[in-house]
């Protein structure tokens, strides 16, 4: 790949990139704008104040100001990088989301690389042994897991792991009492095991069904039949031919996960009570944290666009025959 | 897709039945747990409390056991399905009409195409479970707020299947004729498109059913929506979340069980009115 067409390829995909938070940004404002809640009732959680203070507040929250002005000075700050402050924790919105992505990015990344990895695996044995009772019984459990709400899995495996056979601790992100950032190694460890596991299970269905198909598809094709015919068989077959065939659209459908994979991850970090970007979400929407939603909902808007834009590019990275065919452009 | 693969090479031993016969009675039998549920579910009616039989393990008398209020938990599971029932159905209405309103309108121009793949676009650029909290915030919360929320994001994968029909029948001559005719927009849309991409909306709308059920579930779980004496199957769910570090296994464990088994009969009902309308693909 030259460098023109790849300045081309990240200028492209730049200018998506802004109109497309430029939408999200004013879409979901104005949502949340024509919601009924007002902005300084939940700021007072009920605490009584005169007429008069709550005068200064409403013209802080900006409680009549005209839609379009708002969206105007909303875009302004985010401009500056400036997302307001979050009305539960009371800090800068930023600040709340960085240390709970940072959590969450370990969870998601763990059952990112396990999902991939198992689902993959699975696929290419069920492709491999078309029709027997390992295909079918990895068919039925991806079949169930898709059709079964995640968080109820969730709730399954806190049950066997933790309350029945007592290997871990239920819930909390760290021991109560410690804070987070003293908690050691070991204890973050224990805590992450059942949520990354959960995740895992749920996330190979998609990847381990694809892969299936795409290997029974590419063992009836010609070059196969001709691979046989040379002698080849068993795993060397599929190794040279099949997965090399495979591996890439695999990859991309795992990239196009991201979206799945956060949401997945706000179901499970309720489950299991941990304190991750997912959890704070639904405590910004129970409690009408109207900045940090926001700010949470642009955030996984960045979050999925990255995940796409990944999956573009390892086509233009690992695919060669994209490579080739642009270099005797 | 279990079903499909078992009965095209031999015909069946016990029941020698023809493929399309046996596809109705799997859609006939499926309907009918289904719609049995939903009118079980009407006759609940408000479950007694009984302090003597709390948390009591799975019986004959007691079939999914009984919780802390000594509440028969088989009722609560069947109310509870009802109630999913009713939001899903609802929601999927919603969906689908916004999915065929765009899909239609798809086919005015080139500028309309844009506009509608880049709402679709804009859909799916957030995650499905937040933008569900967005909008039932929107509607100020409680059950408007959820069937809204379900109802107004699940037509996105059915308005992209729509969209690229919309675009292969518009290649056709007779599009072209009914233009060069002087026929408005509507018109064609209306007696033209529209007639052809029903069975793509019926199929839609039966696979659209069990995603809105779990997002049901899913958004009432996390404490969104209906009140918590509602007995929703996400709100059994999240109060059972109280009682598993106690060991009763069987408030959560029923309950979802017979949410998987509905949306699995949904899927197999999407799946089998699929091969009826399309028949093509029935022999795969």
């Amino acid at each position: 790949m030259n460098k023109k067409t790849l300045l081309k390829f990240f200028g492209y995909k730049l200018v998506r990139f802004i109109i497309l938070m430029l939408a999200v940004a004013i879409f979901s404002f104005i949502l949340l704008d024509l919601s009924p809640i007002n902005p300084v009732t939940v700021y007072l959680k009920g605490a009584a104040v005169s007429p008069a203070q709550r005068a200064i507040l409403e013209q802080y929250f900006g409680v009549g100001v005209p839609l379009p002005t708002k969206i105007y000075h909303w875009l302004c700050d985010l401009a500056q990088g400036n997302l307001g402050t979050s009305l539960i924790y009371r800090v800068p919105v930023i600040d709340v989301i960085w240390d709970k992505f940072s959590a969450s990015i370990v969870l998601m990344a763990l059952s990112w690389i396990f999902s991939g990895i198992l689902g993959f695996g699975l696929g290419v044995l069920a492709g491999k042994n078309k029709g027997s009772w390992i295909d079918k019984a990895i068919k039925v459990y991806c079949y169930i897991i898709q059709s079964a709400p995640s968080f109820w899995v969730g709730m399954l495996i806190l049950m066997i792991f933790a309350v029945y056979l007592g290997w871990f601790p239920i819930g909390f992100g760290v021991p109560i009492g410690v804070k987070s950032t003293d908690a050691t190694f070991m204890e973050w460890a224990s805590r992450l095991v059942l949520p990354t596991l959960t995740l895992s299970l749920v996330g190979l269905a998609p990847i381990a069904m694809y892969t299936r198909n795409e290997l029974v598809q590419v063992l009836s094709s010609d070059y196969i039949l001709f691979a046989r015919s040379r002698g080849e068989s068993g795993w060397d077959l599929i190794k040279n031919h099949g997965i090399r065939n495979i591996l890439l659209p695999a990859v991309t459908l795992q990239f196009l996960s991201f979206s799945e994979l956060f949401g997945g991850a706000v179901l499970v970090e309720q489950v299991f009570s941990y304190p991750g970007i997912g959890q704070t979400a639904v405590a910004a929407g129970l409690q009408s944290d109207v900045p940090l939603l926001l700010g949470i909902v642009l955030f996984s808007a960045v979050f999925v666009f990255v995940g796409n834009l990944l999956a573009d590019l390892s086509y233009y990275i690992i695919d060669p025959r994209i490579k080739e065919s642009e270099f005797n452009d | 897709m279990i079903n499909r693969k078992r009965n095209n090479d031999k015909p069946h031993v016990l029941l020698p039945i023809n493929l399309r016969t046996k596809t109705l009675l799997i859609i006939g039998l499926s309907v009918l747990v289904i719609a049995s549920i939903l009118v079980s579910s009407l006759f609940v009616g408000s479950i007694e409390t009984n302090f003597v039989n709390a948390n009591q393990l799975p019986s004959f008398e007691h079939l999914f056991g009984t919780d802390w209020m000594g509440r028969d938990m088989f009722s609560r599971t069947v109310a509870g399905l009802g109630l999913s029932l009713t939001v899903g159905f609802i929601a999927s209405i919603l969906s689908t009409c916004v999915s065929i309103f765009l899909g239609l309108f798809s086919s005015f121009n080139r500028i309309a195409d844009e506009i509608v793949a880049s709402i679709i676009d804009l859909f799916g650029s957030i995650p499905h479970i937040l933008l569900i909290i967005l909008v039932s915030i929107m509607f100020g919360g409680g059950t408007i707020g959820v069937i809204m929320g379900i109802g107004l994001t699940h037509w996105t994968p059915l308005a992209r299947v729509l969209r690229s029909q919309v675009k292969e029948i518009k290649t056709e001559q007779y599009i072209s004729l009914a233009e060069n005719l002087g026929r408005s927009k509507v018109w064609i849309a209306m007696k033209h498109i529209f007639p052809l991409i029903i069975s793509q909306i019926i199929v839609g709308v039966i696979l659209m059913f069990p995603h809105a059920i779990m997002h049901e579930a899913a958004i009432t779980f996390l404490g969104f929506g209906l009140p918590p004496h509602d007995p929703a199957i996400g709100v059994i769910l999240s109060e059972s979340m109280n009682y598993l570090s106690s060991g009763y296994w069987w408030l959560a464990f029923y309950p979802g069980l017979s949410l998987l088994i509905i949306v699995l009969l949904f899927d197999l009902i999407g799946e089998n009115v699929e091969k009826l309308l399309n028949p093509e693909t029935a022999q795969e």
